[in-house]
């Protein structure tokens, strides 16, 4: 840790990354006007985002109730800065929607302060030092995003937002559970009481701990948390949460959430990890990021709607993601980190073109959107490059983390590459096949020019095409840490 | 004494197991409701009995809870949506009772097994309240999948989460159980309140899962 910050903040970055949000999901719900409250939303996030960075410079010291080490820094970062990307994204296309009458004035008020409500528990759910906080912070985040998905009142969207209730709920039940079942096994060794939910501690004493109670809690956690992950036979929820919602909510869902979720799955496994006599909680992870790519990798072929297809794109990779991190071992934690970061870059970026082409299409069916390189050749070769690099192509961000994740598989255990590599180029056959279909050939639907900027999804796109060309040093050498750290 | 407290304990617990039971086997919608609140009621006095053992007086807050939300407010506002809808009167099953209730003795069996074995050294008390509210918890999913109603499913997840308060009240000394059931009772009013909405916009014609599947973007 830096021992002396370079200059001194008047206030704790760690209470910020959390007050900011809070302060604006009650400043956005009363503001009416819809400029003010995009704009406020836009520098909201982005002062959330200079806090989270603040984080990096200076570590504030371990809390009982707050924590920041070299693992959840890195989700808080990267959450913070999709977060405000995202943000930037949405106060064009929210006002779009209100443009043509799908939103209503108040509903804007309520999607904005339910979009900082999702900051808040977030990034309440990376800092939380005490496993039922975290809990509670990803209950909360589910709910936001449950009445933003149901925000459109379509049958469709309220479908959608039932199916994501119904199942999110039994997922954050069984994570419950697995939560009690971990205090219980603490609760002999640490004492009653709530130092027996502190994260810091528990996993200082997680080698006395009863190995026989943490297997069956981990089953728990897996599957609950798992099911917020999106993996494959609990992730019904996705697609529908992904296709119907606005779509500033579907990158948010797919660059920062399920990020979170997978979070609260690689604490657990590290207190797995430490405990001797425990099962390993690696095979169980690596089996269902497998079945997860595979399956998602046949779906990818049957969509007809746009926003589904990403959604089944984002289940594949993270089955992908949590197969590294279930293999375990510095190489492949560090790509399963690396292809997480480069995949909320990148989906999120697809998301943005994607709600834009939705919004000068007025269709989100992929047969009817032909062309787009030529009737709006910046957004249609905004989505080419988002698209290729999601496919795994050289020289993109994410080619490189699967390249790693394939490389080290190989490296330990030939036969699950087999499996691995197939899932993946049927994945590739797949997107290639849709993106030649709706990019290329003659355009059919809207021609009117987008009004929105570019930013958000060129800014993403560049970062994901720098990190697949360079890799700065110290990225490489602070993720390393974090692989180490991870076990 | 120990051995009086951990009897009533038992029959506290075991009394929710059975509640559940019977949430698998009616076949009306307000007698469902009906049981519902029941095994409310039990958890009340379950929950209630800890904190009395326990000598954890938050405890009582959650066992209040229970009572006034789950026991009372919570059925009654169901029951008028039923009526509302006109579904009062008949649930649609998936399998056949028998069935179920055989799947239903299965999930008792496996949570018996699981947790004596895991909890093989913990305190009596606190162990066989752990396999009793797993019981509840998987017999409340048994009752989610069985189920094709909507409200039918709602009365599934609650009991559901009557488990997990039945377990988070069970393991001594838990902090947060408070807040958990709190966060808990705010989730399931947001579930009621979405139902009793859609239906008031007029935006559903039928809470029937099998018909709203039909709105899927896959078949657009």
């Amino acid at each position: 840790m830096i021992a002396v910050p370079p200059f001194p903040l008047p206030f704790d970055p760690t209470m910020a990354v959390l007050l900011i949000p809070l302060f604006g999901v009650a400043l956005l719900a009363v503001l009416p006007f819809y400029r003010l409250g995009a704009r406020l939303n836009v520098l909201l996030t982005f002062a959330t985002l200079l806090s989270a960075l603040y984080l990096l410079v200076e570590r504030p010291p371990m809390g009982r109730y707050l924590f920041v080490d070299d693992l959840n820094v890195v989700f808080i970062v990267l959450g913070t800065f999709v977060g405000f990307t995202t943000s930037v994204f949405s106060a064009s296309y929210i006002g779009h929607e209100l443009e043509i009458g799908r939103l209503t004035p108040a509903n804007q008020r309520f999607y904005h302060a339910m979009y900082q409500a999702l900051m808040f528990s977030m990034n309440l759910a990376l800092l939380a030092n005490n496993i039922g906080l975290m809990w509670v912070a990803v209950e909360l985040a589910t709910m936001s995003t449950v009445v933003m998905v149901g925000m459109y009142r379509t049958h469709a969207a309220l479908e959608a937002a039932w199916k994501y209730f119904i199942l999110g709920s039994v997922g954050i039940a069984l994570a419950l559970f697995g939560t009690i079942l971990v205090y219980m096994a603490a609760q002999p060794v640490i004492g009653e009481g709530y130092d027996s939910m502190v994260w810091t501690t528990l996993v200082t004493k997680a080698h006395l701990l009863s190995p026989d109670l943490l297997n069956v809690a981990f089953v728990f956690l897996m599957l609950g948390y798992g099911t917020k992950v999106g993996l494959a036979p609990l992730h019904a929820w996705l697609p529908d949460a992904h296709a119907e919602g606005p779509t500033p909510i579907s990158a948010v869902l797919s660059g920062l959430l399920l990020n979170v979720a997978l979070y609260a799955v690689l604490r657990f496994k590290m207190l797995l990890s430490a405990n001797p006599g425990a099962i390993a909680p690696g095979p169980l992870m690596v089996v269902l990021g497998l079945v997860s790519l595979i399956f998602a990798a046949f779906m990818l072929y049957r969509r007809r709607d746009i926003k589904r297809m990403f959604a089944y794109s984002s289940i594949e990779h993270m089955g992908i993601i949590t197969f590294a991190f279930g293999m375990g071992g510095p190489l492949a934690n560090f790509a399963g980190l690396l292809h997480m970061t480069m995949h909320s870059l990148t989906k999120s970026a697809i998301f943005f073109a994607v709600g834009h082409i939705a919004q000068v299409k007025g269709t989100q069916r992929l047969a009817e959107i032909r062309g787009l390189t030529e009737s709006h050749p910046v957004l249609g070769w905004g989505l080419v490059i988002g698209v290729v690099a999601i496919a795994g192509l050289p020289p993109l961000g994410i080619f490189m983390s699967e390249f790693l994740v394939v490389s080290s598989t190989f490296a330990r255990e030939p036969l699950l590459a087999v499996p691995l590599v197939f899932g993946l180029l049927v994945a590739f056959g797949a997107l290639m096949l849709r993106l030649t279909e709706v990019a290329f050939g003659e355009p059919t639907g809207g021609m009117a020019p987008v009004e929105a900027s570019y930013v958000p999804l060129y800014s993403h796109l560049a970062l994901v095409v720098g990190a697949g060309i360079y890799l700065p040093g110290p990225l490489v050498v602070w993720f390393q840490n974090v692989a180490r750290l991870l076990g | 004494m120990e051995r009086f407290f951990l009897d009533v304990a038992h029959l506290l617990a075991g009394g929710l197991v059975l509640t559940s039971f019977m949430l698998l086997y009616q076949t009306r919608m307000s007698s469902l409701l009906v049981v519902f609140a029941l095994q409310a009621f039990v958890l009340t006095l379950a929950v209630g009995w800890q904190a009395h053992v326990q000598h954890a007086p938050h405890l009582y807050i959650t066992a209040a809870i229970a009572l006034i939300l789950k026991a009372i407010i919570i059925p009654y506002a169901l029951s008028r949506v039923v009526v509302r809808l006109g579904i009062h009167r008949s649930i649609e099953t998936v399998g056949g009772i028998s069935l179920t209730m055989l799947a239903g003795m299965g999930c008792v069996a496996l949570s018996m097994v699981v947790m004596m074995k895991a909890m093989a050294a913990a305190d009596p008390l606190t162990r066989e309240d752990l396999a009793f509210a797993l019981s509840v918890v998987l017999l409340g999913m048994l009752i989610m999948v069985t189920r094709r109603n909507a409200v039918s499913q709602i009365v599934g997840f609650m009991s559901v989460e009557n488990g997990l308060i039945l377990a988070a009240a069970g393991a001594k000394g838990m902090p947060l159980v408070v807040e958990i059931s709190v966060a808990f009772s705010v989730l399931v009013a947001f579930i009621v309140i979405g139902v009793f909405l859609f239906r008031i916009r007029e935006r559903f014609d039928s809470v029937e899962l099998q018909v709203l599947d039909d709105y899927r973007g896959e078949r657009r």
